[in-house]
């Protein structure tokens, strides 16, 4: 431990003091011993696939139990599509959001609509994803994908079979599950925007629009793109509701309608059943890929949202 | 700043005045469809919840595959068992953490330690399911309530830490002042004046925290697992409500589903309370300062 900079000075130095010090330091210190014990037990859980395929196994599409072979590029790749049209349907309408409840909502209202995004960010996951499997796939699968393979269907997105469950659900479900959060933070940063700024392009004329578009949004530009990062490291690691509506298959389609598999859903439904010590060890090491991402991405929100906001902390709930 | 390559002729200003409206209504539009889903959710949690739930959903355990009726008792004594031990492994960690914080520490050590603690946060909660299998199931050869308690626990500490950090630093310094000042031994300043006035806030992150965690399933799915029945070693499998609905709603049987959904609807009134309990709590504390 450092010496410790003392905001009082240090009463006396008897040995309670000492011991209550040491226990408070001894709790702090626990968050880096769990980083480390995070890290290292998904390492050691994933040994033997290391050693076995290298770093091959990142770009092996084939993932077959029977024959022991295990390769983990169907679920990076259906971890990435399925966060990034989160993020594509999520940024969009949370900034938006934000925008209205900082700069538009009347004040009777904010209150509400505020509390109302508190609760989305309440439901579990696994709540929606038994939503998602009884009300939404079946209004997707009988309306939307219907509608856009109709509209769209020139587009190799929209073409192939509809099952309902796929990505696109999977996308649609995780951006419900981050909209709270992009939301939220989004509104700190609207709100840290200084008032002379909107003010001044008032002042030259401009109308609201152009208000929020030169004056409010470039402004805070760096802070919403933190926002989106963080809940690009959310989206990563949703877990139950995307197992319940991806439709869990390995493999790489270039069709939304297709269904795909997670890095965190092929953990939560092979798990348990994971036959040989091969078959364990290559999950371990799909959560290896995802711990060692979602901790990359993190820390960059982490980075880019103080460097926009300097004093006050940010609160991520 | 360039503002706007507009001719100051009528015409324009009313297109740029036309776009503006245009915006706002989008705008509008965006907050609606994002408080909708919260609406969709709750209206057929209410709608398919209410009607599959009875008395017996609250005093029966599952019946066996293929027979209707039954209920989840035992899933609602284990959610509650398991967020009990998540209470007793996390809070006192988090609690003690977030004093170090707040009362020693150089602000450097402070600052990575705060650091720290977002990265665990940002933990998925598969994750710590995989890494508490290997530390409490693999060792001891068998699925436990324990190893669930300690998942639940352990993501509860960067939580609670944050918050009782940011309450105690809201307590007046002239309090530690005053209380040194009369001779009292820190230790004793810190547990009976510091967390004592931050004692209210402090319980409410720890609620918020619980909140949090009631809800998950992922870190159960390799820890806790599950069970039909009703545990009576902790040291043995615990059936969780959330464990429950995901298993009930992944299942083919109407009657499972049926039940899911009382068992979500069952799950989602008890994070209410909490949040209402949290939102009561801190109402009091804004009211008293």
């Amino acid at each position: 431990m450092p010496p410790a900079s003392q905001a009082l000075p240090a009463s006396d130095s008897r040995a309670p003091d000492i011991a209550f010090k040491w226990v408070a330091a001894l709790a702090a210190a626990m968050i880096v011993v769990l980083i480390v014990l995070v890290g290292w037990e998904l390492y050691a859980g994933s040994r033997l696939s290391l050693g076995h395929f290298g770093l091959g196994f990142l770009w092996s599409s084939k993932w077959d139990p029977v024959q022991d072979k295990y390769g983990a590029l169907p679920f990076i790749f259906g971890t990435l599509v399925s966060s990034l049209l989160a993020l594509l349907i999520a940024v969009p309408l949370g900034v938006a959001t934000a925008l209205f409840l900082t700069e538009l909502a009347p004040l009777r209202l904010r209150q509400p609509i505020i509390m109302a995004i508190e609760m989305l960010a309440a439901v579990p996951s696994v709540i929606f994803g038994l939503w998602g499997i009884f009300v939404m796939i079946p209004w997707l699968r009988d309306h939307l994908f219907v509608w856009l393979k109709h509209s769209l269907g020139f587009l190799p997105l929209f073409q192939g079979p509809i099952y309902g469950v796929s990505m696109l659900a999977a996308g649609i479900i995780i951006a419900i599950m981050i909209l709270p959060i992009i939301t939220s933070i989004s509104r700190e940063i609207l709100r840290s925007v200084p008032n002379l700024q909107r003010e001044a392009a008032y002042a030259l004329g401009a109308t609201r629009w152009e208000v929020l578009r030169i004056a409010v949004l470039s402004y805070a530009r760096r802070g919403l793109f933190g926002a989106a990062i963080l809940g690009l490291g959310r989206a990563l690691g949703e877990t139950m509701a995307v197992t319940m509506v991806i439709g869990n298959r390995p493999q790489i389609s270039a069709s939304l309608f297709a269904p795909g598999y997670t890095l965190a859903s092929v953990i939560a439904n092979e798990f348990a059943e994971a036959t040989s010590d091969l078959y364990l060890n290559s999950l371990f090491e799909l959560g290896l890929v995802l711990l060692a991402v979602t901790i990359l991405v993190n820390i960059a929100a982490q980075v880019m949202l103080k460097s926009m906001t300097g004093s006050g902390p940010i609160k991520v709930n | 700043m360039a503002v706007s390559p507009y001719l100051p002729t009528p015409g324009f200003a009313r297109l740029r005045k036309a776009k503006s409206t245009a915006v706002t209504a989008v705008l509008v539009i965006c907050a609606l469809a994002v408080i909708a889903p919260l609406f969709l959710v709750i209206y057929f949690l209410l709608v398919q919840g209410w009607s599959s739930l009875d008395w017996n959903f609250f005093t029966q355990l599952p019946k066996p595959t293929g027979e209707t009726g039954g209920g989840m008792a035992n899933a609602i004594v284990g959610t509650l068992t398991l967020l009990g031990m998540a209470t007793i492994m996390g809070v006192p960690l988090g609690v003690f953490g977030g004093i170090y914080l707040a009362e020693y520490g150089s602000d450097r050590a402070n600052d990575w330690l705060r650091f720290a603690a977002d990265v665990l946060n940002g933990v998925p909660s598969i994750v710590w399911g995989m890494v508490i299998y290997l530390v409490l199931v693999v060792p001891f050869k068998t699925f436990s309530a324990y190893a669930g308690g300690v998942a639940l626990g352990l993501m509860m500490v960067p939580l609670v830490m944050r918050t009782t950090e940011e309450v105690l630093i809201l307590v007046p310094q002239s309090y530690r002042e005053a209380a040194l000042a009369l001779g009292v031994a820190r230790w004793k300043v810190i547990m009976v004046i510091v967390v004592r006035t931050a004692l209210k806030g402090i319980a409410t992150g720890v609620i918020v925290a619980l909140a949090r965690i009631a809800g998950e399933t992922a870190p159960l799915l390799f820890t806790a697992l599950g069970n039909n029945f009703w545990n009576h070693n902790l040291k043995e499998p615990i059936a969780a409500l959330p464990l429950q609905i995901f298993a009930y709603a992944i299942s083919p049987y109407d009657d499972w589903h049926r039940q899911a959904w009382a068992g979500a609807l069952v799950l989602m009134a008890l994070i209410l309370a909490l949040n209402i309990t949290v939102r009561v709590l801190s109402r009091d504390r804004s009211n008293t300062h």
